[in-house]
């Protein structure tokens, strides 16, 4: 601990730590531009001059750190003075086009040129002008106005994984590109918007949509992947008009992801469901919402008449909120139906209770870490960040999987193989850790098993580095795992694994709500899909999921929903895929629904609407209850979303989460042909669901990278 | 797309030697100045080539091949004359040169005559000022204590 | 012990040190470095096993500053380099000399190469270094390719590579060629160079001596200084610093360029008055008077002619008369030379090799440029001069290099000395001074 004094103040701090980073603590304004926090120091605008007792001239306090008994002054008339001077040479040659500008109200230079800059210009010499460049649907560049502080630079090579964006050639001359007129494709690209503290780079979908002060913010987390990044949304006229990230280290940090950034233009895609509509004489009708709810109620208790309660079935999405989930699990118990499922891309639900096994900022601590199955920065973008920050840290990441999609990461080790191998490559890992030290494996038929396997050196080798000492050690299994045939029992042997070892086991799920939904599922004798697919079905509800799209199961599910004879959607979207439908009720898309959603890390996050429901759609707790009503079902009152909550979760008692359960291992397993052959698909984030599938600027980009062929980006 | 010579590669690889194996980007210079020496000056593709090559973005080199002066990323025409006009050079008269050098080829700094042959281009200071003023050509072949009828007489050898 | 013979009288300014081979036949050959006892300094040292410390003590004694320009004690420099860590450590040699009249390391490589390679093989035993590299100025093509071959020399005669004449001493050496850019003399950017980048300055501290090339230690020092190794350790420290005057050990090479009849290099011994040096280079040429000099390079004030002819060169005799020593350049104007040009060009200099990092160098050069300019095209003002001053005073000293203090220097000696000159051509849109053309 060493002690200074900034502007009189005395504090004590640790030292490593810079002048700015003191300041920002104890609330001390000092004006920068090119320091982020999340960035590396590149002290090149001098906004952050300030006077160091002793010392003739000013130092950057972003990059100088603090000594014992240094004394920091921010605002005497020497600070003062260099910052003015850096001010007025910023603005020499930026242009005053503050009032056509996208950024004019939230723009840094504006702020700080009113708080340290001086009112006279004494520039007369002509100004620079810069080239606009084209670098993909996303983002508009501006580059006159461009200050060089090389935040976007650093963010793509450090946040990002690889250098995307330059700044080419010297001097006044240099200005940001990227390589001739290449797209910029960081799936986290949207990021240096927020960090561009001038208009140079600003959102290409909300150019010219609005002034940001006439923009209302509410604060929302995002579903598209599992961590449930925290967002601000921004409104105007009960219209979203853009996203930003709203900080929560323990999450996203103050980054998102470009699908979470860019998803809310799928919200008002032409295809919204804005009437309930049945099908009469094969013709779709729109309909009020009382004739849709009697049509619904008629014919589904016509079906639990001749069929019975069995024949119906029910599938809703991850995405669905624990209010969501709760309200379909009772509707289909008090009708007297245990089929129901949302895990529409498993094809195996041999395991329940698994998590990411750790907080997510804990992976930037881990030494040593497997993952397998996963395209990493296409199923969670910045998890895959908080990877790239723990192998900065000097971690190891060993990558297993069936794509040699680019994680931009430097790995310690990759192995290319079918995802049908993934059970072979921990039964060898296990099998080598027996060689190690035989008492580590407890599990009886995991032993069974990996004794029949011969020892492989390589691998003995690599897992004797893996395990030793006392590094701090993980295994994971990605989304493409876990959809595997072998998920349970690839659950069963990593866990088994980091057991013996005391490492930790991870899921790297992309679920959106998967903790939250397994949580009210597991405790209920209910058929999986598998099972459903197997059955004859008269009645289908759908909850928020597009059959044709987002099921990715290779069960034959589909096949059984179509056979049945009445189908219903809940859905916000409306399109040919529900042509086979009988009856469509439009719900509220997430950001205008209340609910509740429990990420990868079990941390539970309850939202509010930020917009109302478009046209007639409402918040699909809602129609759940009313249908719930109109079925004549018992204790369908709820008056809110906190009310359902509170049937899922105890208001006042910490979350239980159920432990990892795994069905019993097959000893006698050997890897067949058929599942040596078999793979994982790729699975590219601009398809993840409804919403992102609508979502014009993602699409765009999407469209475009495909055109480029761009090696590692699918 | 064209990929680059044996004979560059080679030179290239000989210059890794002198760096760290996990340090390729050490080359970069190296490397751009071959492709630039092979072909006269570097296109967008050269520069994607060299980034290919040694495994480090294409802005990334983008970046270098901007920053150094002599990388040429227009055409220079057969000869690149480069003439140091800083101060030692101006005391010693390479101003009245420098005229005469744009009357005889009748064209400005960073033109090419017409002929494609040669292209003129003002240096910044050549560490050579006690033989001001001086003129180097395709940035190997230094000609110095210059006048007009020396550079006449280099011309017309080149011609 | 001195050797008696290598010390001169005191009245005998010149003296070959650096360049001790430049007289001889085949001076870049390593015979010839060798039959002036080239080589035999390393030999002693790993004969004997010499300490390093005991060396770095004479490096100390001998009061070597470094010769790119900062004029920092080599003795003390050399003592920050981290000891006994794991990893590859670098010594790096500074012969991308571009500022404007420097041309002294380009001799030392054309004509006695061996002497820089042993002054860094000393330096890499001192300092426990494994790797160098000499970065060499982008523009002079032979000498890289020379260096080149006295490395290829100097290893196949064992003085370089693994376990150096079967010591236990392992130390290779790269020449590697910049490509152009001012900005890689200052040795934070040539870093950058070295590692493929643009050559952008970094913040200090971390210092090279901790996080240097690769984030490894790393000590840049200047060809002329590694130059003069060998010799200090050869006579000893204490020979050394007799040679030159108080508080400048040594001798010294001057590129003297401009207006003089024999524009040249010149090593003398530190302290020389500059008078004298201006009749080794001939004097002022055609009979003119002299004006005024800058006595170090660019980076350094312009010294009217009356202060600089009663001034010795050395560190203390100049900055008496508010300039430097610098690198040693002396650019030498004769009193036809119209000041507002010169400053000019000089800003153009600046404004075009900034890197263009920090904000006040790369806004403030080009600005500075541009009123020069406009005040040549005849569209000045008379508030310009003031308006040049602060400007070049808000760049000084708010940038992460040098480069920025020196691009205001020009500005503000060229001003302070001939403020009337620049208010005639504000006020008339000429020249005061008639420049002739012959
Ligand atoms: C803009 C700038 C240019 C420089 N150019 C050179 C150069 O060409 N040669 C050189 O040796 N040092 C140059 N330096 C100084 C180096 O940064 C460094 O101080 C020097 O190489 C150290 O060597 P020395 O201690 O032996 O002098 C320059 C510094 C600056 C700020
Ligand atoms: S002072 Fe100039 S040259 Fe030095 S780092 Fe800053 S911008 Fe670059
Ligand atoms: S914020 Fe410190 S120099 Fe930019």
């Amino acid at each position: 601990m060493i002690k200074l004094k900034i502007d009189g103040k005395s504090i004590e701090v640790e030292s490593k730590k810079t002048i700015i980073q003191v300041a920002d603590e104890i609330g001390i304004d000092i004006p920068r531009f090119c320091y982020h926090k999340k960035l590396s120091v590149a002290a090149n605008c001098r906004m952050c001059l300030v006077q160091v007792k002793n010392i003739g001239k000013p130092l950057p306090a972003c990059a100088t750190q603090v000594m014992d008994g240094m004394e920091v002054s921010t605002k005497t008339k020497f600070t003062k003075e260099a910052q003015q001077s850096v001010m007025e040479f910023l603005l020499i040659n930026h242009p005053l086009d503050c009032p056509i500008c996208d950024q004019g109200g939230e723009c840094d230079l504006q702020d700080t040129a009113v708080a340290y800059g001086t009112s006279q210009t004494r520039y007369a010499e002509e100004k620079r002008v810069v080239i606009n460049k084209n670098i993909g649907p996303l983002i508009s560049t501006d580059l006159t106005r461009c200050i060089q502080c090389t935040r976007c630079v650093r963010f793509l090579k450090e946040i990002g994984g690889v250098q995307e964006l330059g700044l080419v050639g010297r001097g006044e001359h240099a200005e940001i590109s990227a390589y001739v007129d290449k797209s910029v494709e960081s799936e986290l690209s949207g990021n240096i918007i927020d960090l561009c503290p001038v208009g140079a780079l600003t959102s290409k979908p909300f150019r010219y949509k609005a002034r940001t002060w006439e923009l209302i913010r509410r604060p929302t987390i995002s579903i598209h992947d599992s961590l449930g990044s925290n967002l601000e949304m921004h409104i105007k006229d009960d219209h979203v008009m853009r996203t930003l990230p709203k900080e929560n280290d323990e999450i996203n940090e103050c980054w998102i992801s470009d699908r979470d950034r860019f998803s809310y233009e799928g919200f008002y895609h032409s295809d919204r469901l804005l009437e309930p509509m049945i099908k009469k004489n094969k013709k779709w009708q729109k309909v009020d919402w009382e004739e849709a709810l009697d049509f619904f109620t008629q014919n589904i208790k016509k079906i639990i008449k001749r069929d019975g309660e069995d024949s119906l079935a029910f599938l809703h999405s991850p995405q669905s909120s624990l209010e969501e989930s709760y309200l379909i699990h009772k509707m289909a118990n008090q009708i007297g139906s245990s089929n129901i499922d949302y895990r529409i891309t498993q094809n195996n639900f041999d395991f329940s209770g698994a998590w990411l096994g750790c907080e997510i900022r804990e992976i930037e601590t881990f030494d040593n870490v497997i993952i397998i199955g996963s395209n990493l920065r296409l199923d969670q973008p910045l998890l895959a960040n908080r990877f790239r920050k723990m192998v900065n840290n000097g971690g190891k990441l060993t990558l297993i999987n069936s794509s040699d999609h680019d994680p931009l990461i430097p790995l310690e080790k990759k192995i290319i193989c079918k995802s049908g191998e993934y059970k072979l490559q921990l039964i060898k890992m296990l099998r080598a850790l027996y060689e190690i030290d035989p008492k580590k494996i407890k599990n009886e038929d995991v032993l069974n098993l990996i004794k029949k396997e011969k020892i492989n050196l390589d691998t003995l080798e690599w897992l004797k580095r893996f395990i030793r000492g006392r590094n701090k050690k993980a295994i994971f299994l990605g989304q493409s795992a876990l959809e595997t045939k072998d998920a349970g029992d690839l659950v069963l042997l990593a866990n088994a694994l980091t057991e013996s070892i005391s490492g930790i086991f991870g899921s790297l799920s992309n679920y959106p709500n998967g903790v939250g939904l397994d949580l009210i599922s597991h405790k209920q004798e209910l058929h999986n899909l598998k099972e459903i697919s197997e059955k004859n079905i008269s009645a289908f509800i759908a909850l928020n999921i597009d059959p044709k799209n987002d099921i990715r199961s290779k069960i034959n599910i589909l096949k059984t929903i179509n056979k049945a004879k009445f189908k219903t959607a809940i859905t916000p979207y409306f399109g040919e895929e529900f042509d086979s439908f009988d009856c469509v009720l439009p719900m509220a898309i997430f950001t205008e629904s209340s609910g509740s959603y429990i990420n990868i890390a079990r941390k539970l996050q309850t939202i509010k609407a930020v917009t109302s429901p478009k046209g007639q759609a409402r918040p699909a707790w809602k129609i759940l209850r009313v249908l719930g009503n109109y079925l004549g079902l018992d204790d369908f009152e709820y008056d809110s979303s906190d009310e359902v909550l509170c049937k899922v979760v105890h208001p006042k008692k910490r979350l239980t989460f159920p432990s990892i359960s795994t069905k019993s291992l097959d000893p006698n397993w050997t890897l067949s042909i058929d599942d040596a052959n078999e793979t994982s698909e790729i699975f590219s984030l601009e398809q993840s669901d409804m919403i992102v599938r609508r979502a014009a600027s993602l699409q765009e980009k999407k469209r475009k990278q495909l055109a480029n062929n761009k090696k590692g980006v699918l | 797309m064209t990929t680059l010579s044996k004979i560059i590669t080679k030179k290239i690889d000989n210059e890794l030697l002198k760096y760290p194996k996990d340090q390729k980007k050490s080359a970069v210079m190296a490397a751009l100045q071959f492709v630039q020496a092979e072909e006269g000056w570097l296109s967008n593709d050269n520069i994607g080539e060299v980034a290919k090559y040694l495994d480090i973005p294409e802005i990334a080199v983008m970046e270098v091949a901007t920053f150094y002066n002599m990388y040429d990323l227009k055409p220079i025409g057969k000869y690149k004359l480069s003439i140091c006009t800083n101060v030692s050079c101006m005391l010693r008269g390479v101003d009245s040169l420098v005229s005469h050098v744009k009357n005889t080829l009748n064209i400005d700094f960073n033109q090419i005559t017409h002929d494609g042959k040669f292209c003129l281009k003002e240096s910044e200071c050549m560490g050579n000022c006690d033989a001001a003023p001086m003129m180097v050509i395709n940035n190997e072949k230094m000609h110095e204590k210059l006048t007009p009828e020396k550079f006449d007489s280099i011309i017309k050898e080149l011609k | 012990m001195p050797d008696e013979r290598i010390i001169p009288p005191a009245q005998k300014k010149s003296f070959p040190l650096c360049l001790a081979t430049k007289h001889l036949e085949n001076p870049a050959d390593i015979n010839t470095y060798l039959s002036i006892g080239g080589y035999e300094t390393i030999k002693k040292i790993l004969n004997e096993k010499i300490a390093p410390a005991d060396l770095l003590e004479q490096i100390k004694v001998s009061g070597l500053r470094g010769r790119g320009g900062a004029g920092f004690p080599t003795g003390l420099k050399w003592s920050f380099m981290p000891k006994g860590i794991k990893g590859d450590k670098y010594l790096v040699c500074n012969s991308d000399e571009g500022e404007p009249g420097t041309f002294k390391d380009r001799d030392i490589i054309r004509y006695n190469p061996h002497q820089i390679i042993e002054g860094m093989i000393i330096g890499a035993y001192i300092m426990d270094a494994t790797v160098g590299f000499n970065y060499i100025h982008g523009e002079i093509w032979s000498e890289y390719l020379s260096f080149g071959e006295a490395i290829k020399q100097a290893r196949k005669a064992g003085f370089l590579g693994k376990k150096i004449l079967n010591s236990s001493f392992s130390f290779d050496l790269h020449a590697v060629h910049g490509y152009g850019a001012y900005i890689c003399g200052e040795e934070t950017a040539l870093i950058e160079s070295i590692e493929g980048k643009k050559g952008q300055p970094r913040f200090k501290p971390p210092f090279p001596a901790t996080h240097g090339i690769y984030g490894k230690p790393t000590c840049v020092n200047n060809t002329e200084t590694f130059a003069s190794i060998p010799w200090i350790i050869k006579y000893g420290g204490q020979a050394f610093n007799e040679l030159g005057v108080a508080n400048a050990g040594g001798t010294k090479i001057f590129s003297v360029s401009g207006h003089v009849n024999n524009p040249g290099n010149h090593e003398v011994q530190l302290g020389i008055p500059f008078a004298e040096l201006l009749n080794m280079a001939g004097g002022i040429w055609k009979g003119r008077k002299l004006k005024a000099v800058i006595p170090g390079g660019p980076s350094t004030a312009l010294v009217p002619a009356h202060e600089i002819m009663q001034a010795t060169m050395d560190y203390d005799g100049l900055s008496k008369i508010g300039s430097s020593l610098g690198a040693g350049s002396l650019i030498i104007m004769d009193d036809t030379t119209c000041m507002v040009s010169v400053l000019k060009r000089l800003s153009y200099f600046f404004y075009e090799e900034s890197c263009g990092q920090c904000t006040p160098c790369r806004e403030g050069t080009g600005w500075v440029y541009r009123i020069i300019k406009r005040i040549i095209e005849g569209n000045g003002r008379l508030d310009d001069l003031s308006l040049l001053k602060d400007v070049s005073n808000k760049i000084s000293g708010r940038t992460i290099c040098a480069l920025g203090d020196a691009a205001a220097v020009p500005v503000l000696s060229f001003i302070k000395h001939f403020e009337v000159e620049f208010e005639y051509f504000i006020r008339n849109g000429k020249s005061m001074i008639e420049t002739s053309n012959d």
